[in-house]
């Protein structure tokens, strides 16, 4: 078995993308500027400025809107009084990865969506930056902010080092309960260390948050891919409480022909090789097109453009108001110069030894569907070629069925809790995809679940003490 | 457009806005800098035998990040040759004739000592003096400074000494650290003071260092306690102004002091009885340049509301001051909400319900309406809600028509009047401590 490894970061091993360079990479330098922090950290001052303008209300929509719900108003008037400890202590309680979700969650739908500060027409507070403020405090000095509980003598194994489950874990080493997290990766993070877009936040960051988590005592075995390495059965048999939460399988193909060809890939694999080496180790072509809109191929189309693509195209077969992709993120793609064919169904991949382009039909909406939603209608001899010499692929990913049937799990929708006994489900693996936040409260809500079958007692957060008072 | 101009106890001035006596008029180029940019007078920072001071010797408080809002100095009088200043004096009233040029005096309790210090500062020309009573620190523990402004007695005989000399108007400025200033300010009148000024800085601890647990400023490891002014002492400045001008045993002109930071600061304090008005702080945070604003927007206002000169606005609040059983019980107020401006913060429900009378009721935000509203029968018209509200105008106090005429508690306690019908008591409040 291998052994804990919790901090060392380490790429991963394999040939994830057997591709030859087909330009010379950027150097390093520009590459460096290109990946910097999208959202710099606020100064002290900014902080304090920043702090001072939030109103401090009560039952917050900011707090409501988030799906931790973290006290917002809260950990910005710690700030404010120069309480970091504290105020970083109010973001981890609720949501263990307060510190990514302060880089990568889509703050404008949902809490500065929500700061009141948007009906007096004004911007609303930073609270993504205000949280990170915080939060970056916490890790610079490697702050203790929970203990673990008294040992109740029962044992979980979570399936999964990404979000969900490593905030399950927190909670369920808070309540005394041994954890022993199983994951397939080298290191522990999940999409937060192998998904977000470089400039969002970095591998380093992504592992020393979950140093946090694992540091509370939770056992992790890394490189270990459970229904290979070991069965799911003997995981059930061998602990009181098993929680799944292993993610998505890989993303689906186009189902055209021609996608066989080199250099067609998964937009995944593009950013998780660009995460895991050197910059001007991963190649991308002088002409990359992305097949997908949702917020992965605007990752993989910014990212291609960032590494030196003369040209990075988004292919989506619907208009833009049907882009999955938040309007914050198409915004961001359309400043770094990338394109957006709408209304272009692909058809077939071209080329010979190598893709060279994709050719697409154009689309139109139709009359209403079953479902009361327009069709989309193919537009009769509209087939063109939208040349490329990278094709990739972002148009979702399937909910890792054939784990869970192998492991005889059924999901009830929108519960953590399986049709297996002891056995609960959390993250993207259950909500289909969705924000490290969303994962976050499913992990602790698995948590809360999981202590009860256990015969543990309730556990209230800070917040719900304060509500019943 | 409105004349601003001001004769304070026969001191002519452009404006009525003088630079205190302190730092901001230490020297010839800060004086003669403020004029030109429009300041009407200066009072000199006082001049006296000269001290020596401490390095470190200003404090101050912040409200979030909007920096001193309080502050405190232990600065002590000017620390240069009485020569010097007393020379720059002159050469600033030669060079600004029209400008009002006032030396600050402050000398030990001795007649011969401030006859000398009269007659010497006299012959600069200068348009009038102020008797330093008020410093709160370090000079009083010579003797000086608040040690005489404390003591009507002494106040009282070294007016006497000053007047027996003075050519030229005599202001008195006043310490807020005593019970009642108008015992001193009577004392000033009847030692033949011109006029009073006040107030002075008030005795203060500005902070604590917490990782030394030295208070602030720091002096080496120690402090000590010092001048406090600022925005944050206008409230009690105003007050003491209110005392002094409404005293029918006083009656010479004021001249206002403490946190005066812009015009409209400027103009309360005219209404309640100023005759000039004081700037220090203001000026040592932001600079000179304030006198911009302080000047054109309160011309502006008095345009817009008809006001040709600073007299007819001296001293129209003075009268609206009472006493408490003076006011009358029958003005009842409700809080109203404008739910079209409100921005559901429900910074009122906190307030109301854990500071005051559980008078605003939350309805869930889910039902994307109103998420709060008044109980009008609970509401006592307190205004803790249209202070704690962010959007200017949303909660307002609206007058409720009570039938009765007006009663104050004097009348009632005598049997007088009639009280207005007042809702029972209704407690709303919700919280049950829980198991």
């Amino acid at each position: 078995m291998p052994q804990n490894n919790p901090v060392a970061f380490s790429a991963p091993q394999g040939p994830l993308l057997p591709e030859p360079h087909v330009m010379d990479p950027l150097p390093m330098t520009q590459l460096e500027e290109n990946f910097a922090d999208i959202a710099p950290p606020l100064n002290r001052d900014a902080a304090l400025l920043e702090s001072t303008k939030c109103l401090y209300c009560h039952d917050a929509p900011c707090m409501i809107a988030c799906p931790t719900h973290i006290d917002v108003p809260s950990f910005i008037k710690k700030i404010n009084t120069g309480n970091l400890r504290g105020s970083a202590r109010v973001i981890l309680d609720a949501n263990p990865m307060g510190h990514s979700c302060a880089r990568a969650c889509p703050v404008d739908v949902l809490c500065e969506g929500a700061c009141v500060l948007n009906d007096r027409d004004e911007e609303p507070i930073k609270i993504a930056l205000l949280q990170r403020y915080a939060t970056d405090y916490a890790i610079e000095k490697s702050l203790r902010l929970f203990e673990p509980g008294a040992a109740t003598g029962k044992k979980v194994a979570i399936i999964g080092a990404g979000p969900a489950g490593l905030s399950c874990a927190q909670d369920l080493r808070r309540m005394g309960h041994a954890v022993t997290i199983f994951d397939a990766h080298p290191v522990p993070g999940g999409l937060n260390t192998y998904g977000i877009a470089e400039y969002k936040m970095r591998p380093p960051i992504a592992l020393a948050e979950a140093k946090m988590v694992i540091d509370l005592g939770a056992e992790i075995k890394s490189g270990v891919t459970v229904g290979r390495d070991v069965a799911f059965e003997d995981l059930h048999k061998e602990y009181d409480a098993v929680l799944v939460a292993v993610g998505l399988s890989g993303t689906r193909k186009l189902g055209i022909p021609g996608e066989e060809l080199p250099g067609v890939i998964d937009a995944l694999a593009f950013i998780e090789h660009l995460k895991t080496h050197p910059y001007d180790e991963t190649p991308v072509g002088r002409n990359v097109v992305v097949v997908g809109a949702g917020n992965t191929a605007i990752d993989a189309v910014t990212q291609a453009k960032r590494l030196g693509a003369n040209a990075a195209t988004i292919v989506y077969r619907r208009g833009e108001e049907e882009m999955p992709a938040y309007e914050y993120e198409f915004q961001l793609a359309k400043k770094d110069g990338c394109a957006f064919r709408f209304f272009t169904v692909p058809k077939r991949v071209i080329g010979t030894d190598r893709v060279t382009g994709l050719e697409c039909v154009r689309s139109q909406m139709g009359p209403p569907g079953a479902d009361g939603k327009p069709t989309l209608v193919e537009v009769p001899n509209s087939t063109h070629v939208v040349e490329c010499d990278m094709l990739m692929r972002a148009t979702g990913q399937g909910r890792n069925g054939d784990f869970l049937k192998s492991a005889g799990i059924t999901i009830q929708s929108g519960s953590v809790v399986s049709t297996l006994p002891n056995v609960f489900v959390a993250g993207d693996c259950l909500s289909g995809g969705a924000e490290i936040v969303n994962a976050a409260a499913d992990g602790k809500a698995a948590a809360a679940a999981i202590n009860l079958a256990l015969g543990g007692q309730p556990v209230m957060s800070q917040r719900d003490r304060m509500i019943r008072a | 457009m409105a004349d601003l101009k001001v004769n304070f106890a026969g001191i002519e001035s452009p404006n009525p806005y003088w630079l205190a006596s302190g730092p901001p008029t230490n020297t010839y180029v800060q004086v003669a800098k403020a004029f030109d940019l429009g300041w009407g007078g200066a009072v000199w920072k006082t001049v006296g035998e000269p001290i020596l001071n401490v390095f470190s010797r200003y404090g101050s408080i912040d409200l979030g990040s909007q920096r001193m809002v309080g502050f405190n100095n232990i600065e002590l009088i000017s620390d240069r040759p009485i020569e010097d200043n007393l020379r720059e004096i002159a050469e600033v009233k030669k060079k600004y004739p029209k400008h009002a040029v006032i030396t600050s005096l402050m000398v030990e309790t001795n007649q011969k000592a401030w006859h000398d210090m009269v007659l010497r500062a006299q012959d600069t020309g200068t348009d009038g003096f102020e008797l330093n009573f008020g410093c709160p620190h370090g000079m009083s523990e010579r003797g000086m400074g608040a040690a005489v402004g404390q003591d009507p007695g002494y106040a009282c005989d070294i007016v006497g000494w000053v007047k027996q000399v003075a050519k030229i108007p005599v202001i008195v400025k006043l310490t807020p650290n005593i019970t009642d200033i108008r015992l001193v300010a009577r004392a000033a009148k009847k030692g033949g003071a011109d006029a009073v000024s006040l107030i002075n800085t008030i005795n203060s601890i500005v902070g604590v260092d917490l990782d030394t647990f030295t208070p602030l400023p720091n002096v080496g490891g120690k402090s000590s306690h010092g001048g406090y002014c600022g925005p944050a002492v206008k409230p009690i400045a105003l007050n003491m102004l209110s005392e002094t001008a409404s005293d029918p045993e006083v009656q010479i002109p004021i001249s206002g002091i403490g946190g005066i930071s812009n015009w409209r600061d400027a103009a309360e304090f005219i209404s309640l009885g100023a005759g000039s008005l004081q700037v220090c702080t203001a000026a040592m945070h932001y600079g000179f340049r304030i006198i911009d604003d302080l000047c054109d927007g309160l011309s502006n206002w008095m345009d817009e509301k008809g006001y040709k000169n600073i007299e007819e606005i001296r001293g129209r609040a003075v009268s609206k001051v009472t006493k408490w059983e003076n006011l009358d019980l029958n003005y009842h107020l409700v809080a109203n909400i404008d739910q079209d401006l409100c921005i559901r913060c429900e910074l009122c429900w906190a307030a109301c319900e854990d500071g005051a009378h559980q008078a605003i009721r939350r309805l869930p935000r889910e039902f994307g309406g109103p998420v709060v509203e008044i109980i009008d029968e609970a509401c006592v018209g307190c205004n803790l809600c249209s202070q704690v509200c962010p959007v200017q105008g949303c909660i307002t106090m609206q007058q409720l028509p009570v039938g009765e005429k007006p009663v104050t508690w004097k009348e009632y306690n005598a049997g007088k009047g009639t009280l207005a019908p007042r809702g029972d008591a209704v407690h709303t409040a919700t919280w049950a401590p829980h198991k």
